[in-house]
């Protein structure tokens, strides 16, 4: 994983409310037994002309040629609701996604972004709106930078706004940490507490 | 003194033993493993489950770490998502790489030491059907997946939820999640449903005043009298769709219900095990003044059966209703969302959705596919005829949920009446072995999404109880289920 400190890159607005991981990536674009080369099934639905051809839609944002190498995804409310694949966000990193700008997200699917070093970072409604105008006038010259060291977002030039994000999600993000490895420098403490709980719940452990 | 109390009182009293708490705190705080600071807490994981769509990945990628599965025998494995659901099928599916993730999964489990229901084992299913059947489910047990409808299997009073394919290697190498601890909500249900209205209804009722985001992390329980009076069938259909809501998960009290089903299944606790089990199991419960953070009542009676007409399980009306225009809506949304809903479901607002003609019925999925359901769709079914025209199928959620069918002659009514009785697994409520519903078509499903191409490529999904389903692949047409008497006997 790559720490994500600061990000400046072009965002591409996607902004509809409860965009579902089935949209993201359509359970027939999960052809492989891994976590990578998922980038070509990423919106499938919306971003070919025909279900199973690769023809662009000219229509949909991501085929527009202004937001071209964009790592910055403008989304909606309780985005990445539905299905807990984690295929959808593998799927938004091989394209190239590093941070996912949404009024709100799915818990689920937050949690994964983490896990996977891209940054899922809520911002209210207008402000999302707002970005979405603000970036829309000139995509390539108005790229926007994500600060996670100092919690803020800016359009080109124009004066940044503060996000919050758990701080731990944060950490992790800027460290590019591993939850399983600091997880088992608790090995200790965590099979101390099995060795009690089962004698507590002795039926829990088959 | 026992063991329990001792245990007890070994740990320090601290606020959390001082307030009076919700049935999911209490559970969380038992769990408590340790505060890693910043709100989120180390939680004790008891039971984690596979399937086939992410167990290999998370399998050998943990195997590549070279961590190895600290409890290999409180993890589970089965095949659900990717098989096919032919009668005589085998690893091959129709997604040409279907079969790799069959094979991949099978010999990471047994590399593992975890166990795995395969393709023919009879206990093969659905996750969250196979699970209580097996008694590896239990109230008081946390419980997570790789699924987001992992909440279903909190109508046993089991704090399970579902997760990512990361969090799942997580679980599986330290038995143990980091979560943040999600906020109480109480959904009351007062009085009782009326006949020929069912759980599948309470829950798009409670969606579409709620919206698909009225949950959003939380941890519901579900109390009332209403919920009470459901069978276990029904509130595993209710807490299946909190996923639905965005929520952490749900949970309902456990009640002498849930003994009584789990007592003697293989994974259950057994001997004196059952006994200290059923005695701790009988104490979960929220305490009298517990403070929820959120509340929403809603009353029985005035639920109907419910069927969609969007994209959004919070699109749902009862079954006599019209296609709503946008001023109508239960919930805001974009106009953009709203007409973009009606274009790709072909519908005009005004439209009765009783006029709307079906081309498919489908019975099955983890919402909507256990014993209770089929019986109920059958009793509909029996002595009478799907349309001409309509592709009619039902798949039961598990294998022994079809022996069950099969030796009440539940399969004999489907067939009689055109379905295609299946072997079990999640099927056509997405993509599963590859199979889907065709362009276009309308389908009234028993399932729990219908998404834009969820079902298949600019498959129209109409989401709808099993007796709904059952009535309307009979007239062809949306139909509300309760005209039709049960035929006696």
């Amino acid at each position: 994983m790559e720490p994500f400190t600061v990000l400046t890159a072009v965002a591409a607005p996607l902004v509809r409310d409860n965009i579902d991981t089935d949209a993201i990536i359509p359970s027939r674009e999960m052809k492989t037994v891994a976590k990578s080369g998922l980038a070509q099934g990423l919106f499938a639905g919306w971003r070919y002309r025909e279900i199973g051809s690769r023809e662009p839609d000219p229509s949909f944002v991501l085929n527009d040629a202004a937001y071209a190498g964009a790592r910055i995804l403008l989304g909606g409310v309780n985005f990445g609701c539905g299905s807990s694949r984690e295929h959808a966000v593998w799927a938004l990193a091989d394209f190239g996604f590093r941070a996912i700008i949404a009024k709100s997200f799915s818990p689920i699917f937050q949690a994964n972004c983490v896990r996977n070093g891209v940054a899922p970072i809520e911002l209210g409604a207008e402000a999302v709106d707002r970005l979405a105008r603000a970036v829309a006038a000139d995509p390539a010259r108005r790229p926007v930078t994500v600060d996670m060291i100092a919690c803020t977002i800016a359009v080109a030039d124009a004066e940044a706004l503060p996000f919050a994000i758990d701080p731990q999600a944060r950490r992790m993000l800027i460290e590019a940490l591993d939850a399983i490895d600091l997880t088992l420098e608790l090995e200790p403490e965590i099979a101390a507490f099995r060795e009690r709980d089962r004698k507590a719940r002795p039926w829990v452990y088959l | 003194m026992s063991k329990l109390g001792r245990f007890e009182t070994m740990t320090p009293l601290t606020d959390h033993e001082t307030r009076p708490r919700t049935l999911a705190e209490k559970l969380w705080d038992e769990h408590c493993i340790r505060d890693l600071g910043d709100g989120v807490d180390l939680i004790l994981i008891d039971r984690v489950l596979l399937h086939e769509r992410t167990g290999a990945v998370a399998l050998k990628s943990l195997e590549a770490a070279g961590r190895p599965v600290l409890a290999p025998h409180q993890a589970f494995c089965t095949m659900d998502h990717v098989v096919d659901t032919f009668p005589g099928r085998g690893d091959r599916t129709l997604m040409p790489t279907g079969g790799a993730f069959i094979t991949a999964t099978r010999e990471a489990a047994l590399s593992a030491g975890i166990e795995l229901f395969d393709l023919g084992d009879d206990r093969q299913g659905i996750v969250h059907v196979i699970s209580p059947e097996q008694g590896i489910v239990a109230p008081g047990l946390t419980l997570v997946c790789p699924d987001s409808h992992t909440c279903t299997q909190g109508a046993f009073g089991a704090l399970a939820w579902g997760i990512g394919s990361t969090e799942t290697e997580h679980a599986l190498a330290t038995s143990t999640v980091r979560a943040r601890r999600p906020e109480p909500m109480l959904i009351a249900v007062h009085g009782r449903l009326e006949a020929g209205v069912t759980a599948k209804d309470l829950a798009l009722h409670i969606i579409a005043a709620l919206s698909v985001s009225g949950a959003r992390g939380r941890l519901i329980e579900f109390a009332g009298e209403a919920i009470s009076a459901l069978d276990l069938d029904g509130r595993q259909t209710l807490c299946n769709m909190a996923a639905e809501l965005a929520a952490f998960s749900a949970i309902i009290a456990p009640d002498e219900m849930v003994f009584n089903y789990l007592r003697g299944r293989p994974f259950a606790p057994s001997g004196a095990d059952w006994d200290r089990a059923e005695t701790r199991w009988r104490t979960l419960a929220s305490d009298a003044g517990a403070a929820f953070a959120h509340t929403a009542a809603f009353e029985a009676a005035a639920v109907s059966p419910m069927v969609t007409w969007g994209v959004s399980p919070q699109h749902a009306i009862a079954v006599d209703g019209v296609v709503p225009s946008y001023d109508q809506l239960t919930r805001r949304e974009a106009r953009e969302a709203y007409d973009r809903a009606l274009g790709y479901m072909d519908l005009a607002p005004g439209a009765p959705l009783t006029s709307l003609a079906i081309d498919a019925a489908f019975i099955g999925s983890c919402t909507n596919s256990r014993i209770g359901d089929l019986r109920r769709a059958a009793r509909l079914l029996d002595g009478r005829k799907v349309a001409p025209g309509v592709r009619a199928i039902c798949v039961p959620g598990s294998s022994s949920v079809k022996r069950q069918a099969e030796a009440e002659g539940l399969d004999r009514i489907f067939q009689a009446a055109g379905f295609e009785w299946r072997e079990s697994g999640c099927s056509m409520c997405f993509f599963a072995g590859g199979e889907s519903f065709g362009l276009r078509e309308r389908v009234i499903s028993t399932t729990n999404r219908n998404f834009e191409s969820r079902q298949g490529p600019q498959t129209r999904t109409h989401l709808a109880s099993p007796e709904t389903v059952a009535a309307s692949a009979l007239a062809g047409r949306i139909a509300d289920p309760r005209p039709i008497p049960a035929r006696a006997g």
